[in-house]
């Protein structure tokens, strides 16, 4: 066991020789890390030495349940773990079992899939994009990306049956056909949207205030991003090309035309214009696949009882955050060996002790900001 | 040119700062657009999308007939054990015995509306309906028989 004294002693006396040194807790239990994550900040005057991050404040062991639950039910489970992106989460697993049992999914299913994934994924940034504006001292941004947050909700409510935990993918394709509404409320979507993303920009994008708390702060060179497994828009910031989407298509996305969104300046700002940008490119996507899902079965047809033949199975996907692995071992039973999920979260927090040492505490808030953490998702 | 690039800073500072007020002062003088529902007070022209997974139900018809022939596929599927699905035997008028539900028990505390049970369902017995005001004082009130008193299953439900 780590205790709080061990910390302080170590600190103390291998880290800092100084004078003045202070350490302080941030969390468990504080509005800006929007979760359980509790940070232990070693600082000297009002500049970070070491911040060391706790976790496991809300760790529920997902990946020793899922050894219990049986192929199909162990899918629901895993949209809570990045609840924002639950839907790309099922996506992974659902695609993770087909892998396994060689199931061939519909191409209705397919466009259906990718049309909700990027639904989700603009869900996410606009929720990121409305907690960051609140974490660096605007509050009004949040009102107004929950505003076209809502218009996906209630698109989410119609076809899947629930606004957060989704739970609509099914191995072999999704639970139900999408709603008759479908189609025409997703395009009234597109429409306000398009509208409403150049507010954002005049809000707070172009806002001088924003951009002095953002800019040349949390510098990640694009080696470190690599060495610290950081994926997603964090990576994409530092312009490493990490879309899995473009670098292992799944689904349809290779059918489609979007752009890989890459910064190269590799701050904050940088990371937070590559999620605005890449908002813009998911619209395109959806306008390009909502004219022409084809028509078909959205459900291939499986066995009641799903049995993988024994061996591993790894498949990965794009998630809001980053790069979502879903590793199964089988032994042939109804039930997975092992599983383990390689979640983004996790990997880009490992780089906030490293960007952050030597900048002032009140940046620590944007850096943790742009890095996008979903705590469930770190903790699993 | 120092004094030139701080002028210029300070122009289009302000200028940022008017363009996102602008947006603010539009939604100030817009009171319509603003879409922020008055829940519970709305609650008698709340309507919920049809699909919404508020709790599992069983619907039966106007002769107290279901369509649950107790074959426990829900209680299978279920990942939480929410459902409980006991049995009896009904003794046919030719003497032959046949499986039919007794009792359908249904946990809403541990229930985390998946939707699974209704997927696996081969009769389309219980659906999930849309009533998600749940709370009560009394944790034993959550416990709930979904079959009624008396009913039966339906003719021709195999």
């Amino acid at each position: 066991m780590y205790t709080e004294t061990q910390i302080l002693k170590e600190t103390s006396t291998s880290l800092l020789n100084g004078e003045g040194e202070l350490v302080i807790n941030v969390g468990p239990q504080h509005p800006a890390t929007h979760g359980v994550l509790h940070l232990v900040i070693t600082l000297n005057g009002e500049t970070i030495k070491k911040i060391e991050p706790h976790l496991g404040y809300i760790h529920r062991s997902i990946e020793k349940m899922c050894e219990s639950l049986t192929y199909r039910q162990f899918i629901y489970v895993t949209s809570r773990m990045d609840y924002l992106s639950a839907h790309i989460n099922n996506h992974a697993c659902a695609m993770a079992v087909e892998k396994a049992m060689q199931i061939e999914v519909p191409q209705r299913a397919q466009y259906i899939r990718v049309i909700l994934d990027e639904l989700t994924r603009i869900a996410s940034h606009e929720l990121w994009w409305g907690a960051l504006a609140m974490d660096v001292g605007a509050f009004t941004p949040f009102f107004y990306a929950f505003r076209e947050r809502e218009t996906i909700t209630d698109i989410m409510e119609e076809t899947c049956g629930a606004r957060l935990t989704m739970n609509y993918m099914v191995p072999g394709g999704v639970m139900a056909d999408i709603h008759p509404n479908f189609q025409q409320r997703v395009k009234d979507f597109i429409k306000l949207f398009k509208k409403n993303v150049d507010e954002y920009d005049d809000l707070v994008t172009g806002n001088v205030i924003f951009q002095n708390r953002l800019k040349n702060v949390g510098y990640l060179s694009p080696e470190d991003a690599i060495s610290y497994g950081c994926s997603g828009p964090v990576a994409r910031g530092s312009g490493v090309k990490s879309d899995i989407r473009k670098i292992a298509p799944y689904d349809i996305y290779n059918q489609v035309q979007f752009d890989e969104v890459l910064e190269t300046a590799g701050d904050s700002f940088a990371r937070y214009l590559v999620r605005v940008k890449e908002m813009r490119q998911s619209i395109s996507i959806i306008e390009q696949l909502i004219d022409n899902i084809p028509e078909g079965e959205f459900q291939a047809k499986t066995k009641a009882v799903l049995k993988p033949p024994k061996g591993e199975f790894y498949t990965r996907v794009e998630t809001a955050r980053g790069e979502l692995g879903v590793y199964i071992v089988s032994e042939g039973g109804t039930t997975p060996y092992r599983i383990k999920f390689r979640s983004p979260g996790f990997s880009n927090l490992s780089a906030l002790d490293h960007i952050s040492r030597g900048s002032k505490i009140g940046d620590l808030m944007a850096t943790m900001g742009t890095l996008d953490l979903v705590i469930p998702d770190i903790d699993r | 040119m120092f004094i030139k690039d701080y002028i210029s800073d300070v122009y289009k500072a302000a200028k940022s700062l008017l363009t996102g007020m602008k947006t603010t002062g539009y939604y100030f003088t817009h009171p319509k657009e603003i879409v922020t529902e008055q829940y519970p007070d709305n609650r008698d022209t709340l309507k919920m999308a049809e699909r919404f997974r508020g709790e599992v139900i069983m619907p039966h018809d106007e002769n107290n007939e279901h369509a649950c022939t107790g074959c426990t596929a829900c209680e299978l599927a279920c990942p939480n054990a929410t459902i409980k699905v006991i049995t009896k035997f009904d003794i046919s008028p030719e003497g032959k015995k046949k499986k039919a539900l007794d009792t359908f028990v249904y946990h809403l505390e541990l229930c985390t509306m998946c939707g699974l049970c209704v997927e696996a369902c081969p009769t389309s017995a219980i659906k999930m309906g849309n009533n998600f005001e749940h709370s009560v004082f009394d944790r034993s009130k959550l416990l709930k028989t979904l079959n009624n008193e008396g009913s039966k299953i339906r003719e021709g439900v195999e």
